[in-house]
């Protein structure tokens, strides 16, 4: 993708509504948003079903790290990820040196951000849909041969389908808005991790930049409503695949 | 063959405590009122749960032995079981559902044309578990855990969720099941019906302990045991169709060493059934009665009475040939006749009185 440096500026070009720096942010909005559903979401799996059906030392603890997100204001959210993904972070430090990645103000780091932020919902959601799951077809599926791995692949997973669908979609919309974590963790780099929020912001700052900014919140509306009617709809299809 | 299983269970406020060895093939019914114990041994021979101790094995393979160390996970322990629910997985159809387990078994004894025709599933095959009715979704899961080709077949409850008529409907296919596969099965239930048309061996529970264990035959005429207490309280005996009469519309069956006539029935001679000749219907007699409509008076000798206090009445064992009879008197006939046990008696059975279950529930 193109990486204009120049700032998002109120340029519109005369046949198309929204502008070229425009487009930009809207692609780098979606792309870092659907990191960070895919890299989280499988963690929010896990960390779902720990919390839901394993009894082990530290569950309280990993309940309490697991929902921080939603009670941490979110620019101490991103200032904690700078503590520990920055380059001199040890996480951070220890990633650039074996991979040579970096998280701090790329557009991987980005995600990184919004995937902490809708960690907790993608994680709640996830996890009410395993707690509806009846046991007793685990149980049956285990007297029939299933292994624990097979059943869950088999039963389980097929049985929570609706509840991480829902949790990528809600996730993936929550994602499309982050705003705190992520411009304090990888800044507002225009064309690397200036995303829509970021980019209203900063028109915001600019003196006649308020058409712009409406442009992009109405975008930002339209993302949303979409995001909530595909989940709604895909949820209702799944039921209806699972005959409920 | 045997099952053999001994457990020591402790829950905060049930403690279970049995141990019992049945004969296999055949059908063993576990049999007490809820809260007995017997789901929690049905759990627990699946390998659903690990009781505090220990031991199950079927014929030479253990499956649990706690003082061993052994404790086969469910997968490995080749049952088939059916819960009260029949719990099929809703994301599957009824075809998916039956594979499930024989896709994941070694063996191929039991086939799936075999098992589909057996239980009427054929025409549902497509379908997917909610729109089966109670008792068509009972049959796919009793189809599912047989399909898993399982070395015993555990039925915990499974007509419990069911209607009558749905009962009804499964019933006659467990029966059949029973003489046209051969799998051991072993049989939790409650209801009485289902141990008089299933079961071979019997197993009364009550409150976490046995209190007795053995042939139907057996503990179905004892009247010192809590079914003998039960309105429908009776010997439930296998018999064998020796004679039609047609012209004075009865059957003769023989009960061993003797014989009871009953309504003309339309089976092949030779057909073994089982019969249940109800308690409250035996009358007692010193002397063989000269005209008289009953038509069987069975000569025998009294093997023990029990009083009944709650319903003032007495329960006599007559022993005919190697069976015993039930009867339940009032303690007066006990005192006026002299009836003690060695006495000589005749049992006196209204033919119309003789309960005879399809031929199909007979072993």
């Amino acid at each position: 993708m193109p990486a204009p440096c120049s700032p998002v500026t109120g340029s519109p070009r005369s046949k198309t509504i929204l502008s070229e720096d425009e487009w930009v942010a809207l692609r780098l909005t979606l792309l870092v948003a659907a990191r960070a559903v895919l890299f989280g979401l499988p963690l929010a799996l896990l960390a779902a079903y720990a919390l839901a059906r394993w009894r082990f030392p530290g569950r309280g603890l990993l309940h309490a790290v697991v929902n921080l997100p939603l009670v941490l204001p979110p620019v101490v959210v991103g200032w904690l990820l700078l503590l520990m993904f920055g380059v001199r972070g040890p996480l951070g430090a220890w990633l650039y040196s074996h991979f040579g990645i970096r998280l701090a103000f790329t557009s991987a780091g980005a995600s990184l951000a919004c995937g902490v932020m809708i960690f907790p919902q993608m994680v709640r959601a996830v996890r009410q849909g395993l707690e509806g799951v009846d046991r007793g077809l685990e149980d049956a599926a285990r007297t029939l041969g299933a292994s624990r791995l097979d059943c869950f692949m088999s039963i389980t997973l097929p049985l929570i389908a609706p509840s991480i669908l829902v949790a990528a979609l809600a996730g993936y919309a929550a994602a499309l808005g982050e705003f705190g974590a992520v411009i304090t963790f990888a800044a507002n780099i225009p064309g690397q991790t200036q995303t829509l929020p970021l980019a209203i912001f900063t028109a915001l700052q600019v003196p006649g930049g308020e058409a712009q900014a409406a442009r992009l919140a109405g975008l930002s509306i339209l993302l949303a409503l979409a995001g909530l009617g595909a989940a709604e709809w895909a949820g209702r299809e799944l039921q209806r695949w699972l005959g409920r | 063959m045997t099952l053999s299983i001994a457990l020591r269970h402790r829950f905060p406020n049930f403690a279970l405590d049995i141990a019992f060895t049945a004969p296999l093939p055949g059908t063993v019914m576990l049999f007490g009122p809820s809260g007995s114990g017997k789901s929690t041994i049905i759990t627990i021979l699946a390998g659903l749960l690990r009781p505090d101790w220990g031991r199950i094995a079927l014929e030479e393979t253990v499956l649990l032995d706690t003082e061993a160390g052994i404790c086969l996970p469910p997968e490995r322990r080749g049952l088939g079981v059916v819960f009260q629910n029949a719990r099929l997985f809703p994301h599957l159809s009824v075809r998916g559902n039956l594979l499930f387990g024989a896709r994941r078994a070694e063996e191929r004894r039991i086939g799936f044309e075999e098992v589909t025709e057996l239980l009427g599933l054929k025409h549902l095959l497509q379908r997917r578990p909610h729109a089966l009715s109670g008792g068509e979704a009972q049959r796919v899961a009793i189809g599912r855990a047989l399909l898993a080709q399982p070395r015993l077949l555990v039925m915990d409850e499974p007509l419990a969720s069911l209607d009558q008529p749905r009962k009804a409907e499964i019933l006659p296919y467990l029966a059949r099941l029973k003489t046209a596969l051969g799998l051991p099965i072993l049989y939790v239930t409650h209801a009485l019906d289902e141990v008089a048309r299933l079961a071979d061996w019997v197993v009364l529970l009550e409150s976490g302990r046995i209190r007795a264990a053995g042939p139907l035959a057996e503990l179905s005429s004892r009247g010192d045991l809590p079914l003998a207490l039960r309105d429908d309280a009776g010997a439930i005996l296998s018999a064998r169709v020796l004679r039609h009469d047609a012209e004075r519309q009865l059957s003769l069956l023989g009960l061993g060493a003797a014989q009871l006539w009953v309504p003309l029935l339309s089976v092949p001679l030779g057909t073994h059934l089982r019969v249940r000749i109800p308690a409250q219907e035996v009358i007692l007699a010193t002397d063989a009665p000269g005209a008289i409509s009953v038509h069987n008076a069975i000569a025998g000798s009294v093997r023990a009475i029990t009083p009944d206090p709650l319903r003032h009445a007495a329960l006599v064992e007559v022993m005919v040939g190697e069976h015993a009879l039930l009867a339940r008197v009032t303690p007066d006939a006990v005192s006026r006749l002299g009836l003690a046990p060695g006495s000589a008696v005749f049992a006196l059975v209204k033919s119309v009185a003789v309960e005879v279950f399809a031929p199909s529930a007979a072993a």
